[in-house]
Formats: C-alpha cells, sequence, structure tokens
C-alpha cells in the first residue's frame, strides 16, 4: 500500500519512528494528484510545497490536508466555486487554517465544492463537477464532494469540509470515508465562507473515526472571533476510542426507515445495528414525530440566511464586477444587478429568490418566521430522544451516490436527498458518517450516528466499535 | 397665508437622532473608532465585511447605551437581540446593516425640556437603539463616479427616536438642544454634528387642529445643524399647510433640505419601496442585560442637567436664567460649584460666569477646559473688587491677563498695577485738585444738584487713570464740599 | 391558520429578483418561475402545523452575552485593503456613480 493509502494516525506512527518523512507523505499525495486529479477533479487548486509546509521544529502533526474552497486562507484564492469570487485573496487565515497551521499541517490545495456549498453533488461549481472515485460516472455527494473525494481518492490524508445540511456526511458517505459535522458552536466559524450562518459548521473528513477524532481535536474550542463558538472545554477526543459500546442505548427513528430508502441502504444500516447489538448497545424504536417537515424548514431558513450572507458579493470592493453596456436602471443599480447575475450560478440564484421571498414584506410570518417556529419542533423532538437514549443511529442518506446529471434539472428531488442529515444541522446536534458497507454496484453506503450537543465522544465510541468489529473502513478505492 | 389659515392647523414633529458613540473601538471588530483619517486606513476583514468575517459586540458599546437608555428615562430591555437590515448601498460592506428591530435597548423614556415660553414639556422616546454606521461615499464629478471610504464603518450609533410630540419648529429645536445637553453630560459622544458624530432626521406631518389622527408625514433629511433643522421645518411646515389650506394632499415623501437655496425638495429616486426584510442576526448571540449590570451603569451616570438645574436653584439660591446658562455647559457648570464652595455670593459668581468669563471665551471660540483659570483665580478677582483693591473694569482687565498668561491674580494684579489707589493721603490731594478746575460744577452741587457729584468723580478717576475706588473718592468729595 | 400565496407569478419573481438585484436574463424568469412554484408547493406541507403557541429558534445553543472588550486591535494599511478592489483611486474604493 502507497503511504498516501494510510490514515494520519497510520502515517504519524511512521514518522515517529522515522520509518517515513513529512516530505515523503506529501509527495505521495502530490504524485497521486498528479496521475488521478484529471479524472477525479477533487481539487480546484493545487498548492506548491511553499503553503504552510511544517518544516520549523517538530511539528506534531504534518499531514497534508485538503481544504474546502469556503475555508479563508491568507493570500491563497478562495473562491467558493464562484465565479462572482474570482480572484478573491483573503488576507486573513480561518481560525481552523490558524490552528492547522499551528499543528504543523501541510495545505495540499482547495477542493471543489458546489457553488457557496448550495447542493448535494458538487455539480454546481463553476470549476465543473467532481467525480466520484469509486464510479467515476456517478457524483461524489456534496456540497463537500471534493474533500471526501480527496479523501477517498488517497489525494490527500485528511480534509475538511463544511456542514449546513449534510454537505460533509452525505459526501463521505458516497464516498466511502468518514465525515463528521461537529455540535453547532464547537469549531469556529470565523472565516468560513457563510451559507447559512446559523446552521454552518466545519469539520473533518477523514479515512476513519480515529482520524477525526484527530483532526477534531485540532479544530476545535472557543474563538473569540467568533461570538456563536461555545466557551466549552476541548476534551481529548482519542480517550474515547474504546471497542466497547457496552451500556448504551441507541434510538432507531421510526421516520427514517420509509418510503424512498433503497432497500441495500436500509439492509446495510440494519447489519450495522446487529453488529453493534452484539457488542453490548441496546437498541430501541424512537420517534421524531416531525422529520416530514424538516426539509421544508430548513430551504425555508437556509435560504433566508443565505440570502443576506451573499448580499455582500455586489462587485464594489472584490471579485467579480460586470457593467451592462446600456444603462437600464442607475449606474449603480445596473452594475449590481449585472455582476451578481453574470457571477452566481443557477442554484445560488435559486435560493437567494427563495430566500429573499420568505423575508419579504408580507410573507415573513407565514415563511420564516414558521420555518423557525418549526425548528423549534425539531430540534424538541430530539431533545425528547436524548433524554433517554445516548445516540441515535440513521443511515447518512437514502440512496447510494447518484449519476452526474441524474438530479441536476429536479432541484427539489436534490433537495429531498438531505432527508437524513438535515435535522442535525436545525438541532445543532453532532453527528458522524461511518462508511458501514458497499452496494451490489460497488458504491459506498454511510451509516450516521447522532448524539446530543457536545457529545462527541459518543459518536467516536460508537464508531470506533463499529470499524473495529467491521471491515469497511479498511476498503481503498483502487485507481 | 391669513391668520385663520395657521390656527386652523397643527403641526406634528418627531425627530430620529443617530449618535456616534465614543468608544475605542469600533462596535464589532477592533479597530479604531476615530475621525478624520486617511481613506480605508482604520479598517479591517470585519468592518470591511469579508466573506468568513463575523462581528463580535463591543461591550462598551453595550454599557454606553444602556447608560444613554437610562438618562433618557426608558425602560431597558433585559433581553435584547441584532437583526439585520437588508438593502445595498456601496457604503454598507455586508449588504445588510446590524441593527436592532424588535428588541431593542430602550423603549418608552422621556426628555424634558424648558420650551422658550419657559413651560417645561415632556417629550417622548419612543426607543432607542444601537447599530453599525456605514461608510462615508464622495462623488467624484471629474471621474463620473463615486468613492467609498470604509473608516466609519462599524462606528457604534445609538438611533433616539422621539415620539411625535413636538408641535413646532421651535420644540424641535429646543428639544435637540436639551437631548444634546444631556447626551454631553454622559460623555458618551462628541455631538458635533459638523463631524457628523450626531445627525438627526425629522418627520413632520400636518393635520387639523382638534384632529387626533397624524397626517401624512414627510420625512426631512440633510440636517446639518440644529438651525437647519429648525429652518427646513419652518419650511416645511409652511409648505403642508399650503397645500392643505389650498385643498390638496401630503404626499409620503423623503425630502431633502437644500441650504443654499433654504427649501425641501422630494429626494430624486427611482427605487422601489424599501422591503428591508429584518430578521434576527444569526452571528451574534442575544444579550442578556442583567439588573445589576444595569444598576451598575445608573451608579456611574452623572447628575444630568435638568437635576442639577434643579439643585442650584434650591442649593444656591439661583434665579431659573441663570442656572440654564451655567448647566448648558457640564464644565461651567462644574466651575460654578467649585466657586460656590470657596465663596459665598452665588449671585456675583453667576454674573462673572455668565457675563466676563463667557464673553472671553466666546470671544476666544473656546471652551472652559482650554483656558487656563481655576475657580480659585476667579473667587481672588471677586474677593479683590469686594475688598476695594480692583475696580470692577480693573477686575476684568485682570480676568483678561490670567487667561492670557496663566499667571496667578496676585500677580497680575502687581504687573499691571491693577490696584486701586486706596491711600487716602493721595487721593484727598487728586480731589483737592479737581475741586479746583471745577468751580461751576461745586457751584451747581452747592445749588443742590447732586447729580453733578458724579461728573468730579470720573474727572478723579481720570487723573488716576481708573485705579481709583470710585466710591471713596465720591466721599472724600462730599466730605471736602461740606467742609468748605 | 397560516394562508400561503396560491401562486407565485412572473411579476413576483421579477420583484424579488429586483430585491435581490439580480437581473434575470432570458428564459431565467420563466425557469426560476417553475422551480419555486415547485419548491414553494413542496413547502407548504407545513401549513398543516399549527405553531402558534411556539417559540422560534434563530440559536440552536443556549449561549448569550459574549463580548469584546473595547481594545485596539491593529488595521489593515489602506493598500491591504484597497487591493482587494475591483477598482480603487486614492485610496478609496471607486464605484460606479451613485447620484
Amino acid at each position: 500500500m502507497n503511504i498516501n493509502q494510510l490514515t494520519a494516525h497510520e502515517i504519524l506512527g511512521l514518522i515517529e519512528t522515522k520509518k517515513a518523512s513529512p516530505r515523503e507523505v506529501h509527495d505521495s499525495v502530490l504524485r497521486q494528484i498528479q496521475a488521478t486529479d484529471k479524472e477525479v477533479h477533487a481539487y480546484v487548486r493545487v498548492h506548491d510545497a511553499a503553503v504552510g509546509a511544517g518544516e520549523a521544529g517538530a511539528p506534531p502533526v504534518p499531514i497534508p490536508v485538503a481544504i474546502k474552497d469556503n475555508i479563508c486562507v491568507t493570500g491563497v484564492e478562495t473562491t467558493c466555486c464562484s465565479r462572482i469570487l474570482k480572484g478573491f485573496k483573503p488576507p486573513y487565515d480561518a481560525t481552523v487554517i490558524r490552528k492547522l497551521k499551528k499543528s504543523g499541517a501541510v495545505f495540499v490545495g482547495t477542493t471543489n465544492m458546489d457553488e457557496f456549498a448550495f447542493g448535494s453533488s458538487t455539480e454546481n461549481s463553476c470549476y465543473g463537477p467532481t467525480r466520484n472515485p469509486w464510479d467515476r460516472s456517478r457524483v461524489p455527494g456534496g456540497s463537500s464532494g471534493g474533500s471526501a473525494a480527496a479523501v477517498a481518492g488517497h489525494e490527500a490524508i485528511w480534509a475538511l469540509g463544511s456542514d449546513t445540511g449534510g454537505s460533509i456526511r452525505q459526501p463521505a458517505a458516497f464516498c466511502g470515508v468518514v465525515g463528521l459535522k461537529p455540535t453547532y458552536g464547537r469549531v469556529s466559524r470565523y472565516g468560513l465562507i457563510a451559507f447559512a450562518s446559523s446552521l454552518d459548521q466545519i469539520g473533518p473528513i477523514t479515512k476513519d473515526v480515529t482520524d477525526a477524532a484527530l483532526l477534531l481535536g485540532i479544530i476545535a474550542g472557543y474563538d473569540d472571533y467568533d461570538s456563536t463558538s461555545a466557551d466549552v472545554p476541548v476534551p481529548d477526543y482519542t480517550k474515547a476510542l474504546v471497542n466497547d459500546v457496552k451500556g448504551l442505548k441507541i434510538g432507531i427513528p421510526k421516520e427514517y426507515f420509509v418510503e424512498g430508502i433503497d432497500p441495500q441502504v436500509k439492509q446495510a444500516v440494519a447489519a450495522a445495528i446487529d453488529v453493534l447489538k452484539k457488542c453490548g448497545a441496546a437498541f430501541e424504536e424512537v420517534s421524531l414525530p416531525h422529520t416530514e417537515y424538516a426539509i421544508a424548514t430548513y430551504y425555508i431558513v437556509a435560504t433566508a440566511e443565505a440570502s443576506s450572507n451573499l448580499a455582500r458579493y455586489d462587485g464594489v470592493r472584490y471579485g467579480l464586477r460586470r457593467q451592462p453596456k446600456e444603462e437600464r436602471k442607475s449606474p449603480l443599480i445596473d452594475m449590481y444587478e449585472e455582476t451578481r447575475d453574470a457571477g452566481f450560478g443557477n442554484e445560488a440564484k435559486r435560493r437567494i429568490m427563495l430566500g429573499t421571498y420568505s423575508l419579504s414584506s408580507g410573507y415573513y410570518d407565514d415563511y420564516y418566521l414558521k420555518g423557525l417556529k418549526v425548528r423549534t419542533l425539531i430540534k424538541q423532538d430530539f431533545d425528547n430522544v436524548f433524554r433517554k437514549c445516548d445516540a441515535i443511529l440513521t443511515p447518512t442518506a437514502p440512496t447510494t451516490a447518484f449519476k452526474i446529471g441524474e438530479k441536476a434539472d429536479d432541484p427539489l428531488s436534490m433537495y429531498l436527498s438531505d432527508v437524513y442529515t438535515i435535522s442535525a444541522n436545525l438541532s445543532g446536534i453532532p453527528a458522524i458518517s461511518v462508511p458501514c458497507g458497499f452496494s451490489q454496484e460497488g458504491l459506498p453506503i454511510g451509516l450516521q450516528i447522532l448524539a446530543k450537543p457536545f457529545a462527541e465522544e459518543t459518536l467516536f465510541r460508537i464508531g470506533y466499535t463499529y470499524e473495529q468489529n467491521t471491515p469497511w473502513h479498511k476498503k481503498r478505492v483502487s485507481l | 397665508m391669513n391668520q385663520t389659515t395657521l390656527q386652523k392647523y397643527e403641526t406634528v414633529i418627531g425627530l430620529e437622532v443617530h449618535l456616534q458613540l465614543n468608544t475605542r473601538t469600533k462596535i464589532f471588530c477592533g479597530c479604531a473608532n476615530v475621525f478624520g483619517k486617511d481613506a480605508n486606513t482604520q479598517t479591517c476583514p470585519v468592518c470591511l465585511g469579508l466573506p468568513g468575517t463575523l462581528p463580535v459586540l463591543n461591550r462598551k458599546a453595550l454599557e454606553y447605551a444602556v447608560k444613554i437608555a437610562l438618562a433618557l428615562n426608558c425602560k431597558v430591555n433585559t433581553f435584547v437581540k441584532f437583526d439585520r437590515k437588508n438593502y445595498y448601498y456601496p457604503d454598507l460592506p455586508k449588504g445588510y446593516q446590524i441593527s436592532q428591530y424588535d428588541k431593542p435597548i430602550a423603549h418608552d423614556g422621556h426628555v424634558l425640556v424648558t420650551m422658550a415660553d419657559g413651560t417645561v414639556k415632556k417629550i417622548g422616546v419612543k426607543r432607542a437603539h444601537l447599530e453599525e454606521d456605514a461608510g462615508k461615499l464622495i462623488h467624484d464629478e471629474r471621474a463620473n463616479a463615486s468613492l467609498v471610504d470604509y473608516n466609519r464603518t462599524g462606528t457604534p450609533l445609538m438611533e433616539i427616536v422621539s415620539d411625535p410630540d413636538l408641535r413646532s419648529p421651535l420644540e424641535a429645536y429646543e428639544y435637540l438642544q436639551a437631548l444634546k445637553l444631556t447626551l454631553q453630560y454622559l460623555d458618551v459622544s462628541d455631538c458635533d454634528m459638523e463631524k457628523g458624530s450626531l445627525r438627526c432626521d425629522a418627520n413632520i406631518s400636518t393635520r387639523e387642529l382638534g384632529n387626533n389622527q397624524l397626517g401624512t408625514k414627510a420625512e426631512v433629511k440633510n440636517l446639518n445643524s440644529f438651525k437647519a433643522v429648525r429652518a427646513a421645518l419652518e419650511f416645511e411646515e409652511k409648505r403642508q399647510r399650503d397645500v392643505l389650506a389650498s385643498g390638496g394632499r401630503i404626499v409620503q415623501e423623503t425630502r431633502l433640505w437644500d441650504e443654499a437655496k433654504a427649501i425641501t425638495a422630494p429626494m430624486r429616486s427611482k427605487e422601489e419601496a424599501h422591503d428591508y426584510r429584518y430578521f434576527p442576526e444569526p452571528d451574534l448571540v442575544p444579550f442578556v442585560i442583567e439588573e445589576g449590570a444595569i444598576a451598575a451603569v445608573r451608579g456611574a451616570i452623572p447628575e444630568l442637567p435638568r437635576q442639577k438645574l434643579e439643585r442650584f436653584i434650591k442649593e444656591y439660591g439661583l434665579c431659573e436664567y441663570d442656572g440654564n446658562i451655567i448647566v448648558a455647559d457640564p464644565d461651567i457648570a462644574a466651575f460654578f460649584e467649585a466657586c460656590a464652595g470657596i465663596y459665598r455670593d452665588t449671585k456675583k459668581i453667576c454674573n462673572w460666569l455668565n457675563g466676563p468669563l463667557l464673553q472671553e471665551l466666546n470671544a476666544r471660540k473656546t471652551g472652559l477646559k482650554d483656558i487656563r483659570i481655576t475657580p480659585e483665580d476667579l473667587v481672588a478677582i471677586i474677593r479683590k473688587v469686594d475688598e476695594n483693591v480692583l475696580s470692577n473694569l480693573a477686575a476684568k482687565d485682570t480676568l483678561k491677563f490670567v487667561l492670557e498668561s496663566g499667571k496667578s491674580v496676585e500677580t497680575v494684579v502687581q504687573e499691571k498695577g491693577l490696584a486701586q489707589v486706596s491711600d487716602s493721603g493721595a487721593l484727598e490731594g487728586i480731589v483737592e485738585e479737581v475741586i479746583r478746575a471745577n468751580g461751576n460744577v461745586v457751584q451747581q452741587i452747592r445749588d443742590g444738584k447732586e447729580s453733578a457729584v458724579g461728573f468730579l468723580v470720573g474727572q478723579a478717576m481720570r487723573r488716576t487713570q481708573g485705579k481709583a475706588n470710585p466710591k471713596m473718592i465720591g466721599e472724600i468729595i462730599k466730605k471736602q464740599l461740606s467742609v468748605q | 391558520m397560516t394562508k400561503i400565496a396560491k401562486n407565485i407569478t412572473k411579476e413576483d419573481v421579477q420583484y424579488i429578483a429586483s430585491l435581490s438585484r439580480v437581473h434575470l436574463q432570458g428564459d431565467e424568469v420563466e425557469r426560476l418561475t417553475k422551480d419555486l412554484e415547485n419548491i414553494l408547493g413542496y413547502v407548504h406541507k407545513l401549513e398543516k402545523l399549527d405553531v402558534r403557541a411556539v417559540e422560534p429558534t434563530s440559536h440552536v445553543l443556549p449561549i448569550h452575552s459574549v463580548y469584546r472588550e473595547d481594545e485596539v486591535r491593529p488595521s489593515l494599511q489602506q493598500a491591504q485593503a484597497t487591493a482587494l478592489a475591483v477598482e480603487a483611486h486614492n485610496g478609496f474604493f471607486k464605484v460606479p456613480k451613485v447620484i
């Protein structure tokens, strides 16, 4: 096995025992990118060795990391894969980047995504789609599809993604890797280009649960540049990596196993439940009665915030500017409208329009306010379950990776594919996706585990136990 | 417009005041909150609204806001949140302004205003909230473009909205004076309209007397001084009455005051109706203002002008007129009290403060803080008048020299030789000369024209170059004449 | 219960586009009208819920009162700030004329 196919914790062991150097690790990743990224297209920018390379002293974690194109790195073009931000080089680091730099991380490059994280397939990128390393006719999921494909395709050891409605977990599931959305407020959002501020979280995409625990330990913590980050101590997450789930009570929500779920996915999750049962976990059917309203609620709340967050892309200060030849309204308004029409893709326009609509005068109470209220009900559903359960177990996505172009013309069906992931964002709880098998076509299937706020350790414990008793996390795609 | 039309209508005015708070840093980032620097030198990724950046509230800004709220007798909301007000303009970097919509810091307060006729009127403060200021646009005619400076972006602003309780442009003017004075006492802002640290928009409507419904209002903007507020409202009041009197209707609109032409005119606008799409700011958590914190801020509020006025009247026996002048400047009020602590006759102190000292300050276009005189100096001057060492005239000169040189009163009196000649021997001689030289005047006095004594006193004063004590001279003249 | 607009019209879409400062061209109006109609049609399932007694959730965590102290942090240099600008002029950001 090439070194770039190993996990970060395995590589750290090799570096510690001098069996490998950080340089070799980085080189093997770069070689892989050179060999396969033309086809996978996980990256939109690959850095030369200079960015963040941890030469000084003995950096503790000199692991090559891929960064989603919506996390700001000083001096590195950061565009959210949108034409409107072309050329934007932030003069500041996101807090997670600052922490990674301190850890000695090596920045490999910037990964592809759906424009402004609007999508579940990484097809809505101004740089073109990313392909799933397991089947290049299929999407890698999204919006962090580039990060998930980079990790699955050995083009990075681990990566950062962002998750607003499943954008880390769903691509992790589609690509057969681990993806964690931390508790809202666990990781600073400073420097994460906002999609929906009350839902966005940065999180790790890794090859196994141990790496997820390690990477979260590096990026988590209170940040005085983000008032919504939580001032809660960061535990040593590696201590939660125990092969033992005895005494844990896990809920299975009945609303998650109804129409629309692929039988193979259902079967894989049922098998996972059996594994964990054998390991000593107790299972119980639970109810999350407002599940059917989650997608509608999500698309109201998320698009409303997005419509406002994206108002700053107006051609005045940075990024794209267009001026029509003929005056329509006034030179200024024409510039705004032309810039935004040319700069945003279809899905971005759809969401901006939908969000603007639900905030506009006369509709606010029926849409946005109502969305916030239903959000309360959805959150209460989880509170109720977590009163008696330590965790909830569900599929990550109702299907395996779909074909490129399959849902491109039907935004609603694309939205519906987020059915299992968005509730965690609406209620702020942590959730992880771990590989739990493959379909007959050889496509990865993901298992989602959810826990109460700041109980990431529970996710790691269950995920780790599951890994120790199954082979899936060791499967590597051959490219 | 004839008299009956005038009596038929009533003017209703409400004012929106925007006040820049003088915190050290901006409201949501650590950039210095300073005025007059080179363009775009006081900005950072946060106040430039660069992607991914987040606001964090300046604790001091909220504290100042609570201070203002309490000083304006408002109810302070213990649960406060921020909202986004969405609109596009080049001076607004995020495409929204962080403001407060339904949970402002404060509501339902009032300001007591002494109107021109001496009556005291209670003007309601509907609400007061905290928000961020926008940048500044400059119009470059030559380049056929506009230029943006974001230094001002993110300056903490307090918006203070009055109830429509004002009934004339003059009342609006008096309200602004009273409001500004209160804010100056709090030391939370420069309150300088020229620098834009205090700005005012006015809503004005007209209705028939006796009608309790509000008429259609016009919003008047571009008011750059209190005088402009008054002048614009006077213009607008007349315009609205003329429209109504001629059977027309008032249109709801924004009008700009044109200082040069002294008119208001509708703002040229192709814009659609405003739809600000307010919603809770997800990047800022709510704020709970604990009772204890409110009490602490309340404890730190200095005595406000109206309380001070009432106390000065009671404690120092000032008349309302003197009191108003003295409290109109917190520095003068403090100076007065320091003087009153070491000198009993407060009327005399007032006369000196409101007369010669204010004249000197006005002549120098400066404030009390920037000049070199202590309360002890002023009292020393007054005492020297009491003790007949200085004449009133010499005392005023002494004040002037003390201000100019910063030297002590004693030194100035000595160096300039301002002390009165109180040596009766010397004065006797001078009076003798004067009597000898003015025989006919002396005759008039003897004939019973007592007032002619004044002429002789004047002559004697001239001979002493004003240094003599005129009272003493008068006595000596009378004594010498009666002897003869 | 909530009454929700029956249909979204092309005029609605034009109005929303202008509020959003997007100039829609070609068949964009038509397509977006159809898309929004579909999505809003789906969203209408919320009508079934009575939420009159429910408090809205804007923040999922019970965090409140997070401040920074009033301490100056360094600003960007003028050149750093305007280096981002699409168009800059003498230290200012230059935009099409506003008035």
